[in-house]
């Protein structure tokens, strides 16, 4: 199951752990990414709240944990490929996998229709 | 096109928009920070080739006199460099001073041949009114500002720039850096200067708004030009070591801090004459409590503007003025000031950025050579 927020976050939620990237909207507006700082392994991420932050060539910028939940594993790919981010943004350029908890609540997230609808709007 | 009636635009908008350029608001106008091929194509396309770059935001204006003594000599009033020693087809860089030698803006003036008595200015979009407005307020009687807002302003630069002018028919050879000359392409006349912001060689061409499109179209019809937006134009001019004004420079820093003083020429360093030149003077006899310096960040995480700059003892020296990534350097530089006694060339410093300490050395700028023609 894939999902979206309004800051152009995607996650692709598999049983408990979830994959978080941001979107092909999102990095068309970022430009070149050079440089994506990932939180450590088992770092608590909360729902809003900080989980990345990646560098274009103009700007830094935030990107927010979709849920709650704990770091398993950071895309150490980024590190030498932060252009991934650009070329393959809501597949090999994915960010981080969180565990979530159980009876985690996804109802505030866009289905990829919904998503897609909001972007027409911006 | 722009929906907020308080944005200006230039008069290429409709090209910027058939181009598909991303716009955002720069200096009071909507300008392109980028074209589709992105930041770091357009970088090295200039490097490569030859960037054409709308800077028609750019305030430009001349003083005008009865001959080039009076005119020069009203604007070395407001400025350190020689303005009196300028030859004909000759342009400089400078500073407009406040009275205690910080910077209101910084400037390139020039003098067409045969037009004896003008001094051509181009001033910052984002300083132009108040520029104008200090500089009027500073003439002698017998001197006058005309500003052009009916002019518009391209930059063309890179290796290949020399060659598509001389394609369509502006022999531009023999123009030095800092050379500037009348010229006309295809029946429109221009004044073409050879320089620009970006460490390439390349020119900038002064033209009539309504003849603007015309000249952007014909270079762009050769396969050697590209549009270049502002976010590449920023990329290219802090690998060159190049200031942005309102950054890198401001009213708080002097000329002589921000690493300036190659243009204030010798006759101005001894006679004075200029706002802050007790200060200016002081500094160049005793050296500043600070200067501008060039960072090279270790790894791959930029550092830009605001970041403080520590000491390897943590203690914070200063703060980061001008920063990002380098296309060309291939990883993050970045311009700020540091006590003297830190400026050497090789001295290891950390940028602070969201806790974490980036290891950066102090380095001669710039970062990438310059290769003009001199």
């Amino acid at each position: 199951m894939k999902l979206y927020t309004k800051d152009h976050e995607w996650i692709a939620i598999d049983g408990d752990v979830a994959t978080v990237g941001i979107t092909t909207y999102a990095q068309e507006q970022l430009g070149d990414v050079v440089f994506v700082e990932l939180p450590d392994v088992g770092k608590q991420l909360s729902k809003g709240g900080e989980a990345a932050v990646v560098e274009s060539v103009k700007a830094a910028s935030e990107v927010y944990a979709p849920l709650d939940g704990e770091v398993v594993e950071a895309n150490a790919k980024l590190a030498d490929d932060p252009g991934l981010v650009n070329l393959e943004p809501e597949t090999g350029g994915w960010f981080v996998k969180m565990k979530l908890p159980a009876g985690t609540d996804t109802s505030e997230l866009m289905d990829e229709a919904a998503y897609e609808a909001f972007v027409q709007t911006l | 096109m722009s929906a907020d009636p308080t944005v200006l635009e230039t008069p290429l908008a409709v090209s910027h928009a058939a181009l598909g350029a991303r716009m955002v608001p720069f200096a009071g106008y909507l300008m392109p920070v980028q074209y589709p091929t992105g930041i770091i194509a357009e970088h090295q396309w200039v490097r490569e080739h030859a960037g054409l770059f709308d800077v028609s935001h750019m305030g430009q204006g001349a003083l005008v006199g009865p001959d080039h003594a009076t005119t020069a000599k009203a604007l070395e009033r407001l400025v350190p460099a020689d303005a009196l020693g300028l030859e004909p087809g000759r342009q400089r860089y400078t500073q407009l001073l406040n009275d205690e030698g910080g910077i209101l803006d910084d400037l390139m003036f020039s003098r067409e041949v045969g037009a004896d008595g003008r001094i051509l200015l181009v001033v910052n979009a984002a300083c132009k009114a108040a520029d104008w407005a200090h500089i009027a307020a500073h003439l002698p009687a017998n001197v006058t500002l005309e500003t052009y807002d009916d002019r518009a302003l391209v930059a063309l630069q890179g290796p290949a720039a020399e060659d598509v002018l001389a394609a369509l028919g502006a022999d531009v050879a023999t123009m030095r850096f800092m050379d500037v000359a009348a010229h006309t392409i295809a029946g429109v006349p221009m004044l073409i200067s050879r320089s620009g912001y970006t460490g390439e060689d390349g020119f900038e061409i002064s033209v009539a708004a309504c003849d603007v499109v015309r000249l952007w179209d014909l270079l762009l019809q050769d396969e050697r030009v590209k549009p270049i937006g502002l976010g590449a134009r920023d990329s290219l001019r802090l690998e060159g070591g190049l200031c942005l004004y309102g950054h890198d420079i401001d009213t708080t820093t002097s000329p002589i801090e921000g690493g300036l003083a190659w243009s204030i020429q010798k006759r101005r360093r001894k006679e004075g004459g200029f706002p802050g030149a007790a200060r200016i003077q002081r500094e160049l006899a005793e050296g500043p409590s600070r200067m501008r310096v060039g960072l090279l960040v270790a790894g791959r995480q930029p550092a830009r503007e605001g970041a403080d700059i520590a000491t390897k003892d943590g203690a914070i020296v200063g703060r980061v003025t001008s920063g990002g990534f380098g296309p060309t350097t291939e990883g993050p530089v970045a311009m700020g000031y540091v006590p003297l006694t830190l400026a050497q060339p090789g001295t290891d410093l950390d940028l602070l950025v969201r806790g974490k300490a980036l290891p950066a050395r102090v380095v001669a700028l710039p970062f990438v050579p310059a290769r003009f023609r001199r």
